[in-house]
C-alpha cells in the first residue's frame, strides 16, 4: 500500500491539510503541561507503526508537494544549499543514507539498485530514475548532497567534527524557522546556538556537544523541537522575513483555527561512516489549530504549555504578538481535566 | 560491551604472520554481509572471551575504508604486557566466531588540509593503512615516514612502497636513521595537517617541535591509544552501585568495574576518548593518572578519574558510578 501524495501548496493559497491518520500521527512535542528546554535527546530507533517513527527517515503525504516547495526555494536563492569543498565526502555518506532509508522504508516508491560503484536510484513520487558513479560528481546533476535533498523532506545540515566541536559546514535549509544557513555556515556549535536564551546558563549545550561528537555510527539519536508559525509556510527564513514576519499580526480570534500552525522539528543525528561528519536532519511538522484540537488531550495540554509559557521563551519562539489571541481560544477548549502521560492522543 | 557501540558478529577469516612480531587477523560477517563503511583512522574494540576473563582491546582498521568485505587489524605481541596481545596470538585463528564494535574514529582526516603529513612509529602504522588508501582512492595528497627497528620489523613498508613510491620514506634505528624533523616541520606548505601515531615518546616530541616551530595546535592530530599498566592492587568503593571492588595488579579499574556488573560507557579504552570520565567522591591517596583526556588542572584536583587507564595508590578511594 503506497502513500497518496497530497497536491497542496505552502505559500500563496495555502492548500496544505493533514489528512485525518496524519493528524493522528503528528509528532506532539508536549509530554507534560508544561514546556522547559531539557537536553532531550533519546537513541533513533523504529517506533511503533503507524508513527512518524515507523522508519528512521520519514516520508508522508506531503513529500512531493514539500519538494516541489523546495525546488522554488533554490529557484530564487540558491544559498539555501552549500557545501564547503572538504564536504563532498560527506555528500555522499548523505546520499547513501538517504537513498537505503527511503528504498527501505517505502519499496513501493523508491528503488536502490547498486552494482559496485555503478548505483541506480528510481523515486517514482518524481518521476527520477537516474543511473551514476558513487563518488564521481561528475555523474550526477547536482552535487551528492543536493541532489538527494532534492528528494527528501527536512532540512540537512551537515556538521564536520574536528577540535572536539562541531562545524556546520554543509547543509540544504529551506523549511528552516528563522535560521539561515548562509548566516550559520562555518560557525562551529556555540557560534550558531548563541542567540538562544536560557539553554546557555543552564550548560545545555556543553553537555549536548559532549552527546554529539560521540555519536556513533549504528547508533544515531533524536529529539523534538517546536515553534509556531502563522500560516502553513514551509520557508520561514530571516531572508524572506519580509514576507512571512507581518502575517504575525494578522491573528484575529476568528481566524486562529486556520492561521496558527504548531511547527515541530524532528531532530536526528547520524554519524556518517566515510567522512566521520554528523548529519542532522531537521524534518519539520506542520499541523494547523482546528487540526490539533480534534484531540481533546492536545488541546487542554497546549492551552497550558503556551499560557505558562516563560516571557524569554515566547519572545524566542516570535510568540508575542498573538499569544494572548491563540491562549484565550485554546482556553475554551480547556476543561480544566487532567491529561494523560506521554506525547500521544487519547 | 553495551555500553561502547553496537557490536557485530564475525568470524576469523585468516590470520597472518606478518613479521616476527605482528600478526594480521581478518574478520567477516558471520551473516556474509558487507561490514559497515568506516573512515581511515577509525578503531573497532575487539572481544576476547580468554577463559572466565574478557578482555576489551582496540585496534586500528587497516584495509581500504572502500572494500568492507572483510575488516583488517594488526597486533604487535606485547611478551611483557596484559596477555591481549598474546591471546590473539595464541588463540585466535581462523573459523573462531567473535565479537567487535562498530568502528568508531578518534583519529579522524582533517579533509580541509591541503596536505596530510604523516608521521608513524612501530605499529603505529595502522591507522595511516586506511588512511594513505583512503586518500589515494580520493587523489589526496600525502607524504608519510615511517620509522621502525630494523627493515625487517617494518610493518607493511614493502607494500606501502610499492603501492606509494616516493611519497612513503622509511627510517631505521639499527641504521641510526632519523628523521630530520625540524627540517620536515618546517618545509610544508601552507595548510599541511601533521598526523602522528606511535610510542607516546615519539608522539610528544612531534608535537613538541610542532608547538616550538609555530604550527597551530589544530594542525596537529595525534592518536595513542595508552595500555593500561599494571600496578600495585587497590581497593574501590562505588557510591552509585553501592558496591565494593578490587582492582588486581594486571587488571584496569574498568575492568574491575564491568567485572563486577557495572557497566560504564567507553569508547577507546585507552584514555583519550572521555566517554569513562568518573567524579571521585572522597579519597586518600595518590591517583597515578595514564589518560590524555583530562587537564593537568583535573588530575591535580583529584576530583576526576579515567578508569580505563588509571591506578589509584593509598587507604580509600570513593567513585561515582
Amino acid at each position: 500500500m503506497g502513500i497518496t501524495f497530497r497536491k497542496e501548496t505552502f505559500r500563496d493559497d495555502y492548500t496544505f491539510r493533514n489528512s485525518p491518520d496524519h493528524i493522528r500521527r503528528f509528532p506532539f512535542p508536549f509530554n507534560e503541561d508544561s514546556y522547559m528546554y531539557a537536553v532531550n535527546i533519546e537513541p533513533h530507533v523504529v517506533g511503533p507503526k503507524g508513527s512518524v517513527l515507523e522508519n528512521l527517515i520519514d516520508v508522508d503525504e506531503h513529500y512531493v508537494a514539500e519538494m516541489q516547495d523546495r525546488a522554488l526555494v533554490l529557484a530564487e536563492d540558491p544559498l539555501r544549499c552549500q557545501s564547503l569543498p572538504h564536504m563532498t565526502l560527506a555528500g555522499w555518506d548523505l546520499l547513501e543514507l538517504l537513498m537505503e532509508q527511503q528504498a527501505l522504508g517505502y519499496p513501493e516508491h523508491f528503488t536502490l539498485e547498486r552494482n559496485g560503484d555503478r548505483w541506480r536510484w528510481i523515486n517514482r513520487p518524481l518521476g527520477i530514475d537516474d543511473t551514476f558513479t558513487f563518488g564521481d560528481t561528475s555523474t550526477l546533476p547536482y552535487g551528492p548532497m543536493e541532489y538527494i535533498t532534492r528528494q527528501s523532506q527536512g532540512d540537512f545540515c551537515i556538521l564536520d567534527q574536528r577540535d572536539g566541536n562541531l562545524w556546520m559546514d554543509a547543509g540544504m535549509v529551506t523549511t528552516q524557522a528563522d535560521w539561515s544557513l548562509d548566516f550559520d555556515i562555518g560557525m562551529n556549535f556555540f557560534e550558531w546556538h548563541a542567540p538562544v536564551p536560557l539553554a546557555h546558563e543552564k550548560g545545555i549545550f556543553t553537555r549536548a556537544l559532549k552527546f554529539l561528537t560521540n555519536i556513533q555510527q549504528g547508533k544515531p539519536a533524536r529529539r523534538l523541537n517546536w515553534t509556531m508559525t502563522i500560516n502553513p509556510r514551509l520557508d520561514t527564513s530571516p531572508e524572506n522575513y519580509h514576507k512571512w514576519g507581518p502575517d504575525r499580526a494578522t491573528v484575529t480570534p476568528e481566524n486562529v483555527g486556520q492561521k496558527v500552525h504548531l511547527r515541530v522539528e524532528l531532530q536526528s543525528f547520524w554519524r556518517l561512516p566515510r567522512s566521520n561528519a554528523i548529519v542532522f536532519p531537521i524534518r519539520c511538522y506542520l499541523i494547523k489549530m482546528d487540526e490539533l484540537v480534534t484531540q481533546p488531550k492536545w488541546a487542554r495540554r497546549l492551552h497550558r504549555v503556551i499560557r505558562d509559557l516563560p516571557e524569554e521563551l515566547a519572545t524566542y519562539k516570535g510568540l508575542t504578538r498573538y499569544r494572548p489571541t491563540l491562549v484565550e481560544w485554546l482556553s475554551k477548549l480547556d476543561d480544566g481535566s487532567p491529561t494523560s502521560p506521554g506525547f500521544g492522543p487519547d | 560491551m553495551s555500553t561502547g557501540t553496537t557490536t557485530l558478529d564475525v568470524v576469523v577469516s585468516d590470520v597472518v604472520p606478518v613479521n616476527e612480531l605482528v600478526t594480521r587477523f581478518h574478520f567477516r560477517r558471520r551473516d556474509g554481509g558487507l561490514l559497515p563503511t568506516f573512515s581511515g583512522g577509525a578503531h573497532v574494540v575487539v572481544e576476547m572471551r580468554d577463559g572466565d576473563r574478557t578482555r576489551l582491546n582496540p585496534y586500528s582498521l587497516m584495509g581500504s575504508p572502500l572494500d568492507t568485505r572483510e575488516y583488517t587489524i594488526s597486533v604487535r605481541r606485547d611478551d611483557a604486557g596484559r596477555g591481549g596481545s598474546l591471546f590473539m596470538h595464541r588463540q585466535v585463528k581462523p573459523g573462531l566466531e567473535m565479537v567487535i564494535s562498530y568502528p568508531v574514529n578518534l583519529f579522524s582526516l582533517d579533509l580541509r588540509a591541503k596536505k596530510h603529513l604523516m608521521l608513524a612509529g612501530g605499529i603505529g602504522i595502522t591507522p595511516f593503512m586506511a588512511q594513505t588508501s583512503q586518500l589515494a582512492g580520493a587523489g589526496g595528497n600525502f607524504e608519510l615516514h615511517y620509522t621502525c627497528r630494523t627493515a625487517s620489523l617494518g610493518t607493511y613498508a614493502d607494500v606501502l612502497q610499492q603501492r606509494y613510491g616516493s611519497r612513503v620514506k622509511l627510517y631505521h634505528d639499527d641504521r641510526g636513521e632519523r628523521i630530520d624533523l625540524d627540517r620536515l616541520l618546517s618545509s610544508q606548505p601552507l595548510g599541511t595537517h601533521l598526523y602522528v601515531c606511535g610510542p607516546a615518546g615519539m608522539i610528544n616530541w612531534v608535537r613538541d617541535r610542532a608547538a616550538s616551530l609555530g604550527w597551530p595546535l589544530e594542525t596537529v592530530h595525534f592518536e595513542h591509544f595508552a595500555a593500561p599498566q599494571p600496578g600495585a592492587p587497590f581497593d574501590v568503593t562505588l557510591a552509585v552501585s553501592g558496591k565494593t571492588i578490587h582492582v588486581g595488579e594486571q587488571q584496569s579499574l574498568l575492568e574491575a568495574m564491568e567485572a563486577a556488573g557495572v557497566d560504564p560507557p567507553y569508547l577507546c579504552r585507552g584514555g583519550v576518548c572521555g566517554q569513562c570520565e568518573t567524579n571521585v567522591i572522597s579519597s586518600d591517596g595518590k591517583f597515578i593518572h595514564n589518560d590524555h583526556w583530562l587537564s593537568e588542572e583535573d588530575h591535580r584536583s583529584g576530583c576526576k578519574i579515567m578508569p580505563c587507564v588509571s591506578r589509584f595508590e593509598g587507604k580509600s578511594l570513593v567513585l561515582e558510578r
